[in-house]
């Protein structure tokens, strides 16, 4: 998953066809036809509802374009987002990178392993 | 027991890991507090009244004697306040006063130290582990595997089961392995890390439910369709709280190896519907009772799709429901090992006849059975257990029980594996111990939860209640009388206390700044002694705390008052309430109440001995 910084996140159009989804949407009501980006919204950081949103994009839809996570967007929930079909993250202000880049190395299931299926890998540990 | 694989060692400790790392962080001021909690509720550590609360995860029970040792060893060596904040905190107690008793004494508050507490989640609890230990406190745990993962935090908590799960007379199917195996999947789940409240599944595999399934979120049966296969019916949206329901059966019957798949549908239902507006209106039976059949209907749709459209990984292969049964096969016992011809001395009779009646139960196994280990006795709080009584409990699960206890439900421990035989001698060494007394199941076996004495969500405090109850109570043969009864009390709404189970329930409510109680009538948790779970019923407004023993005795009075017999028997408490009705209880308990005069007096009394 790329982490952006979010002073290097543009907010303005940009040549993209970029949707964004608030965190109460079925994202099996949009049509996809020619989205290259659906960045969806943490509103708070324990408002969960987005990692449900990314998993049904990537794994039920299949779809292939970017799916990035915008607003409350901290360190220590990346792993979890990059588990759940976030290609991109646009961290809060006042996230620092660098930090961000160590805590995501931190989780546990990078370090050994996780037990549950994901979407980046499909198959829980079990069945490995 | 579960036996951990090097995966599962490495996994533990590398969450050790990272939650040093987030405590060193927010310490250092990297970490804002509003960051750092949801980060260490999902590892046990919630902040409470006077110093922090770690709740370790014993998943559906189990527990070793390694285990039960290191727990002795937090609770000597890190369970201790400095004596300012113990000194300030006992001080800030005995403001509230004690709780005046008809013989003349009264009940304070005591505050101890140095011990840990068996939860009704079947978990284990310390109360005074300052937060800059907590990291260490996590390595220690990690090196016997265990962990206090997703403890606290609205995520997937802690699988309960049965008691006697793999062990039950009456046993369906064991429940452990499928509690393991959905403990593994649930284990930092990603997408659902913050679901819009606490999540929390009880399995069991017996026609009888010890788990109280009905008061979950997610309740499991085990169960044999017509052809014998097995498979789970599956209820949800049970719970307490501000709004008691019972879970609402929605598959009757699912295949073992779908669960996990079906899990996942509910789970995520729950992610994407449960209310976040209202922290009281957010748990998953709120969105069941609102929505009802369409709730249903998109878990079975979201679970058909799981299976049709994702391929269903999470669906559950032989070899893996093989390899995690392997573990939970009957010990080896070996040969019969001596002690099998002592004798209780005669005038011992009586009580160890009464702590076989009560505190042994049938076994699986014919030449086994199962030992209940009291921690319900004068001068301790119910599921307290010191450094010393748990390393003894230790040495008794080793000597008696293959090395394995069990915690309950009701906040006793369980030996599971004791020769027919050594029941003299485990009943000398338990009642050298303190732990034998014969009150499993009755009116002092009582379900509490810590109370205002160490919640901050406390409205009132719960432990001077069973104290003041258990020191009315003490005369054996009364209470053998009086029979099985749940009492259950918690401290506020919150229910940790299961009071709404209760076939007497004692709510702590807040009026006017005070401390006071209300009763509830006629609860159950589901057993086959309890009936159909449900809520207890109020019997009128609420009662001083000076009132409440007063009140249980006249409730009880009134069941030595109607109760007949049945078959040669005594009906059972809860039997004649729900023969008679509640009004005869509720007359009896309206007719203690203070007159205002009486009360005033009351509390100028407590006002004095507080100064």
């Amino acid at each position: 998953m790329k982490l952006i910084a979010s002073s290097a996140n543009s907010t303005g159009t940009t040549s993209q066809n970029v949707i964004e989804l608030a965190n109460d949407v079925d994202p099996r009501t949009l049509s996809l036809a020619g989205v290259e980006c659906i960045a969806l919204n943490f509103p708070k950081f324990t408002d969960g509802r987005a990692f449900s949103q990314a998993f049904l994009l990537s794994r039920r839809l299949g779809f292939k374009g970017e799916i990035r996570a915008t607003g409350d967007v901290l360190a220590d929930q990346l792993a979890q987002m990059e588990r759940s079909g976030f290609t991109t993250a646009v961290l809060r202000a006042d996230q620092d990178l660098a930090v961000a880049q160590r805590v995501l190395s931190n989780y546990p299931g990078y370090r050994v392993g996780r037990y549950q299926g994901d979407v980046v890998q499909v198959s829980p540990h079990f069945a490995n | 027991m579960y036996q951990y694989t090097e995966f599962d060692r490495q996994f533990v400790k590398a969450r050790a890991s990272q939650y040093r790392d987030q405590l060193t962080r927010w310490q250092a001021g990297q970490l804002p507090e509003d960051e750092f909690r949801p980060l260490r509720l999902q590892n046990g550590w919630y902040v409470q009244r006077y110093a922090p609360l770690l709740r370790v995860a014993v998943p559906y029970g189990e527990l070793s004697s390694a285990q039960l040792r290191v727990l002795a060893t937090i609770a000597r060596d890190y369970d201790q306040p400095n004596a300012a904040l113990l000194e300030d905190a006992q001080a800030s107690q005995d403001k509230l006063g004690a709780i005046p008793l008809k013989n003349g004494q009264s009940v304070h508050t005591r505050l101890t130290k140095g011990y840990a507490h068996f939860t009704t989640r079947t978990n284990v609890q310390y109360n005074w582990i300052p937060l800059d230990k907590s990291a260490d406190v996590m390595d220690l745990l990690a090196s016997i595997n265990m962990h206090g993962i997703q403890t606290s935090g609205n995520c997937i908590r802690n699988i309960t089961s049965d008691e006697r799960a793999g062990i039950a007379v009456d046993e369906i199917a064991d429940p452990r392995p499928f509690a393991e195996i959905m403990r593994q999947w649930s284990t930092l789940h990603p997408e659902f890390a913050f679901l819009p409240r606490k999540f929390k599944i009880a399995i069991t595999g017996a026609l009888e439910d010890r788990a109280a399934t009905a008061w979950h979120d997610v309740g499991l049966h085990l169960i044999k369709n017509e052809e014998g296969e097995l498979g789970f019916k599956v209820l949800v949206g049970g719970g307490m709280g501000r709004t008691p329901l019972i879970a609402t059966p929605i598959r009757g019957f699912l295949p073992w190896h779908q669960i996990l798949n079906y899990l996942e549908a509910i789970v995520r239902a729950y992610n994407r519907f449960g209310r976040r507006d209202n922290m009281y209106k957010a748990r998953i039976k709120i969105l069941v009772k609102a929505e009802g059949q369409h709730f249903i209907d998109q878990v079975e749709a979201e679970y058909k799709d799981i299976v049709e459209l994702d391929g269903a990984p999470h669906t559950i292969t032989q070899a893996e429901f093989d390899r995690v049964s392997s573990s939970f096969v009957a010990p080896d016992l070996g040969d019969n090992p001596g002690g099998s011809s002592q004798q209780p001395v005669a005038g011992d009779d009586l009580e160890f006849s009464r702590w076989l009646q009560q505190n042994v139960a049938p076994h699986k196994n014919p030449d086994l059975r199962i030992v209940t280990l009291s921690f319900k006795r004068l001068g301790q709080a119910p599921g307290d257990a010191t450094a010393d009584q748990l390393d003894i409990a230790a040495n008794l699960a080793d000597q008696f029980s293959a090395g394995e206890a069990r915690v309950t439900h009701d906040q006793n421990l369980v030996l599971p594996w004791v020769r027919r035989e050594q029941l003299p001698e485990l009943w000398a060494a338990a009642r050298t111990a303190g732990f034998a007394r014969p009150n499993i199941r009755l009116l002092t076996d009582m379900i509490a939860c810590p109370g205002g004495d160490f919640c901050s969500l406390a409205n009132a405090r719960s432990l001077p209640l069973t104290e003041a109850i258990t020191q009315r109570y003490q005369d054996l043969d009364e209470l053998h009388d009086l029979g099985e009864i749940d009492l259950h009390i918690s401290g506020c709404i919150n229910s940790c206390g299961h009071h709404h189970s209760g076939h007497i329930g004692i709510l702590g409510v807040d009026k006017d700044g005070k401390e006071w109680y209300q009763i509830t009538l006629g609860g159950s948790d589901g057993s086959t002694l309890s009936g159909a779970p449900a809520a207890g019923k109020v019997v009128g407004p609420s009662f001083s705390a000076a009132e409440v023993p007063e009140v249980i005795e006249a409730v009880l009075n009134t069941y030595r008052a109607e109760r007949l017999p049945v078959n040669g028997k005594q009906e059972t408490f809860i039997a004649t309430l729900r023969r008679v009705g509640a009004e005869p209880f509720k007359a009896a308990a309206n007719a203690v109440r203070f007159a205002k005069a009486a009360s005033t007096k009351a509390e100028t009394d407590l006002a004095g001995q507080a100064a």
